[in-house]
C-alpha cells in the first residue's frame, strides 16, 4: 500500500511508494517516472530523447525496462512508478533491444563519426559504446539529406539527426519561439524551421542557440567547427526550466 | 603471336593496381602500362558538406599520408577564410608535416624497398620483405621501425592520434603545445638523426651494386615540379612553384600556388582511373614531369640545414651537378629528406615561439574559392575547393602527389621492362624489377584512386587472346 501523502517543496501533496529496481528496495514519489527514480538512486538507464527540464517525449525507446507482470517492456522515461513494481533495467533481452535500436538509428541516416564535428562529444556515440553496439548489422540507407547552413551562426545537418525532438521542445517550452517542428513520415521525416523555410530566413528564431546545445548529436552545431570540435553544454536547462516554473 | 603479361596487383605499394606488359611475337617488350583499377570519387561525395569538415574528410582518402591531406586541405580552407594564420599555428603545422614526411619516407625505404636493395632483386620473393630483412640485417630493420615510430609519436603528441589526427583545422591548429610535449618531441630527435645518418652511409655503400638498375629504372629526362622557398630553399609547406628541366634550367619560378592551373593540365587515359597531369605550356604528353623527393632536391638551391646540405652535395654529385634523372635515386633523395626533416623539426622546436598560444585565426568563408598546396612525402598535393554563400562545398578537385608521377611511372616501367624482361625466359626477378620501378616512386594509390587494400601478387602471362599461359602467385609482402 502507498504511504500517506507528503507535501513537496512546491506545496504539492504526493504519496510515497516502494518498489524494486534490480533487486534494490527503493522508495519514491508516485508521480515520478521510473527513469527519474533510477537516476535519483544512481541506477543508470540509457536514454536519448529524454532531457531533464523538457517535457517527456518517449520516442527513442532506449530507456526500455521490464516490469514483472507486464506483457512487454515499457519506456522508463514515460512510465510512472507504482507500489510494488519489480523492475529490471539490464536483462539480456533489453540489452539486445537497445543495441538494435541504436543500430537502426545509425543505419537510418549517415553517421560517419570519424569525420563528424561531434565525434568524441556525441550522446549517440556514447550510447553505442555504453550499449556495446560495435557494428551495424543492417545496411546503411545512405539517403542523402541536404545540409542547411543558411543561419548566421548555426547549421543543421539532417544526416546526423535522430529525430529526438529535443530541439523542438526546448525551442517551444523554454525559449518560447517554436521555430522547430517535425514534418513528413518515414525516411522523409525531418525537423524543420518555421514553415519548412531555410533556417537563415526564419522570422521566429531568436538565435539563442538552445537547440544546438541540447541536440544530442552532430545534427545541430555551431558553424565553423571542424571534425570533433563541437561540444554541447546543456547544464543550463534544469535551472532555466525551474525559473520558468516547470511549466 | 603477341602476348601480355599482367602483374596484378603490384605489391609493396599503397593501394591496388596492376601492370601489363605487352610482348611481341619474338618475346620482346612492346609496351608497358600501369593501371589503377579502383575509383572512389572522393571529390564527388564532398559536395554539399560544410567546408570546415574538409580536412578530416579528405584525410580519410588515405591511412598512410592523412597528414598531407590535412595540411593541403587546411590551407585551402585558410584561403576560403581569407586569413593569414598565426605564425605559430603555421609552424606547428610544418612540424606535423615534417614528422609525416619522415615516417612515410621511412616506411617506403625500410619497409617496402630495402628488401630489394639488401637481399637483391632476384632473391626469394617469399622472404623479400621486412621479415626477411629482419633475419639478414636486424639493425637496419629495427632502425626502420624506430624511425617510423618517432615520426608517428610526434604526430600523436601533436594531434592526439597516430593515424587521423583532427588537430589541424581551418585557420591554424586547434590547440597549442605545452613545454612537456615540446621536450618529449625534442628528446627523440637525436636518436632519429643518428639512425638517418647511419642508414644514409650504408645506403651509399650499396648503390654501386645497382648500376644497371640506376641506368634503366625510369632514367630519362623530364621536368621537375616542386614547392620552393622565396629564397630558393627546400620547402614542404608553403612557398611557390618551381619547375626545372632536365638540364637544370629553371622553366617556371615563383609561381604563386593559387595559379597552379596556369602550369598544370590534367589528361585522362582510358586504361587507368588515375589522371595524368602535365606541364600545360609543353602540352600532353611532352609536358611530363616528376614530383616528390627527387624533384624537390633537384629543384631547390639548398636545404637550409647543415647535415642535409652536406648530403645534398653528394646527391648533386650523382649526376655531376645536373638534375638527377634516375628514378632509382628517389631512395637517395628520401634519405636526404629524412635528415632534413629531423634537423628542421629541431629548429622549429628550439624556437621559443613554438609555445605561443595564439595558434588559430577565426573567420567564416569569405572567399568562394580556396586552393591549398603542400608537399606530401610523395610530392606536391593540391586541394582546390569552391563553396556557396553558406559555406557548403559545391566543387572540389584534388591533385594527388602520386598522380603527378603517373606519366613518369608509365614511362619508367616501359624502360625497365624493355631492358630486363625476356618474354622467352621469364624469371620472377625480372618482373620484380618492373615492380621495383613503381616502388621507387612510392606511389600512394589509396590517395590516387582513393582505394584501399592489398592482395597477393598475381603475375599472368597471357597470349594475345587473353588466354592464361602461365601464372605465378606471391604472398602479400606487407
Ligand atoms: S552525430 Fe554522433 S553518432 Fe552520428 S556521426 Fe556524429 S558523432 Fe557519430
Ligand atoms: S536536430 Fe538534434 S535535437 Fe533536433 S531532433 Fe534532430 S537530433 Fe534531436
Ligand atoms: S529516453 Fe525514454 S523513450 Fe527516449
Ligand atoms: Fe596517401
Amino acid at each position: 500500500m502507498p504511504g500517506p501523502p507528503v507535501t513537496t517543496s512546491t506545496g504539492m501533496k504526493v504519496r510515497v511508494v516502494t518498489l524494486k529496481i534490480n533487486e534494490h528496495d527503493i522508495g519514491a514519489r508516485e508521480t515520478d517516472s521510473i527513469l527519474d527514480v533510477a537516476q535519483a538512486n544512481h541506477i543508470r538507464i540509457p536514454s536519448l530523447c529524454f532531457l531533464e527540464g523538457l517535457s517527456t517525449w518517449g520516442a527513442c525507446r532506449l530507456c526500455v525496462v521490464e516490469i514483472e507482470g507486464y506483457p512487454r517492456p515499457v519506456s522508463a522515461c514515460s512510465t510512472t512508478v507504482s507500489e510494488g513494481m519489480v523492475i529490471t533495467t539490464h536483462s539480456d533481452r533489453l540489452k539486445r533491444y537497445r543495441r538494435t535500436i541504436l543500430e537502426l538509428l545509425f543505419a537510418e541516416r549517415n553517421h560517419v563519426c570519424s569525420v563528424c564535428v561531434s565525434n568524441g562529444h556525441c550522446e549517440l556515440q556514447d550510447l553505442a559504446a555504453e550499449c556495446g553496439m560495435d557494428h551495424v548489422r543492417v545496411p546503411y540507407r545512405n539517403q542523402p539529406y541536404a545540409v542547411d547552413s543558411t543561419h548566421e551562426m548555426y547549421r543543421v545537418d539532417h544526416n546526423r539527426c535522430v529525430l529526438c525532438t529535443r530541439c523542438v521542445r526546448v525551442c517551444d517550452e523554454i525559449e518560447g519561439a517554436h521555430t522547430w517542428d517535425v514534418m513528413g513520415r518515414g525516411i522523409e521525416c525531418q525537423v524543420i524551421t518555421d514553415m519548412n523555410q531555410p533556417w537563415g530566413d526564419s522570422s521566429s528564431c531568436t538565435s539563442c542557440g538552445k537547440c544546438v546545445q541540447v541536440c544530442p548529436t552532430g545534427a545541430l552545431v555551431k558553424k565553423g567547427t571542424a571534425a570533433g570540435e563541437m561540444e554541447k553544454h546543456d547544464e543550463f536547462l534544469p535551472y532555466l526550466a525551474q525559473m520558468r516554473g516547470n511549466r | 603471336m603477341g602476348r601480355t603479361i599482367k602483374i596484378d596487383p603490384v605489391s609493396r605499394i599503397e593501394g591496388h593496381a596492376h601492370i601489363t606488359l605487352h610482348l611481341d611475337d619474338d618475346g620482346n617488350v612492346e609496351d608497358a602500362k600501369f593501371h589503377l583499377t579502383q575509383f572512389r570519387g572522393f571529390e564527388k561525395f564532398c559536395e554539399g558538406r560544410p567546408f570546415p569538415e574538409m580536412p578530416a574528410l579528405t584525410a580519410r582518402t588515405c591511412g598512410i599520408c592523412p597528414v598531407s591531406h590535412l595540411v593541403a586541405s587546411s590551407k585551402a580552407c585558410d584561403h576560403l577564410l581569407s586569413v593569414t594564420i598565426p605564425p605559430t599555428g603555421a609552424n606547428l603545422r610544418r612540424l606535423m608535416n615534417l614528422a609525416q614526411l619522415m615516417q612515410s619516407h621511412a616506411l617506403s625505404f625500410f619497409h617496402l624497398s630495402s628488401a630489394d636493395l639488401l637481399l637483391g632483386m632476384d632473391s626469394n620473393p617469399k622472404s623479400r620483405n621486412i621479415f626477411g630483412l629482419l633475419a639478414v640485417d636486424p639493425q637496419l630493420a629495427k632502425d626502420g621501425i624506430r624511425l617510423r615510430q618517432i615520426g608517428q609519436t610526434i604526430i600523436e603528441i601533436l594531434g592526439g592520434k597516430k593515424i587521423h589526427p583532427g588537430w589541424m583545422v581551418p585557420g591554424g591548429v586547434s590547440a597549442p603545445i605545452t613545454e612537456e610535449k615540446r621536450a618529449e618531441m625534442l628528446a627523440m630527435l637525436p636518436e632519429g638523426l643518428e639512425i638517418a645518418q647511419r642508414t644514409f652511409e650504408s645506403f651509399k655503400g650499396l648503390i654501386g651494386k645497382f648500376s644497371e638498375e640506376i641506368e634503366h629504372f625510369g632514367n630519362f629526362p623530364t621536368l621537375y615540379l616542386s614547392l620552393i622557398k622565396p629564397n630558393g630553399g627546400l620547402e614542404h609547406y608553403d612557398g611557390f612553384f618551381r619547375i626545372k628541366d632536365d638540364s637544370g634550367a629553371i622553366v617556371e619560378d615563383m609561381v604563386p600556388l593559387e595559379e597552379y592551373e596556369r602550369v598544370i593540365g590534367e589528361a585522362v587515359e582510358p586504361y587507368s582511373y588515375m589522371k595524368f597531369p602535365y606541364y600545360l605550356p609543353a602540352g600532353y604528353p611532352e609536358g611530363i614531369y616528376r614530383v616528390g623527393p627527387l624533384a624537390r632536391l633537384n629543384n631547390c638551391d639548398f636545404c637550409g640545414t647543415k647535415l642535409a646540405d652536406a648530403a645534398l652535395d653528394e646527391f648533386r654529385a650523382l649526376q655531376h651537378g645536373r638534375p638527377v634523372s634516375s628514378s632509382f635515386h628517389f631512395h637517395f633523395a628520401r634519405l636526404v629528406e629524412i635528415i632534413f626533416a629531423l634537423e628542421r623539426m629541431k629548429e622549429l622546436l628550439d624556437n621559443p615561439h613554438i609555445l605561443d598560444t595564439r595558434v588559430r585565426a577565426r573567420a567564416r568563408g569569405n572567399s568562394d574559392e580556396g586552393i591549398g598546396v603542400a608537399e606530401a612525402p610523395r610530392g606536391t598535393l593540391i586541394h582546390h575547393y569552391k563553396i556557396d554563400d553558406d559555406g557548403l562545398i559545391t566543387w572540389a578537385n584534388l591533385i594527388i602527389a602520386t598522380g603527378h608521377n603517373n606519366l613518369a611511372m608509365n614511362r619508367g616501367i616501359k624502360q625497365a621492362a624493355e631492358h630486363f624482361v625476356d618474354g622467352n625466359n621469364m624469371q620472377e626477378g625480372m618482373l620484380n624489377r618492373v615492380e621495383a620501378v613503381i616502388r621507387c616512386y612510392d606511389p600512394c594509390l589509396s590517395c590516387a584512386s582513393h582505394a584501399f587494400g592489398q592482395m597477393p601478387l598475381r603475375i599472368e602471362l597471357q597470349d594475345s587472346r587473353g588466354k592464361v599461359l602461365d601464372q605465378l602467385l606471391r604472398e602479400v609482402s606487407l
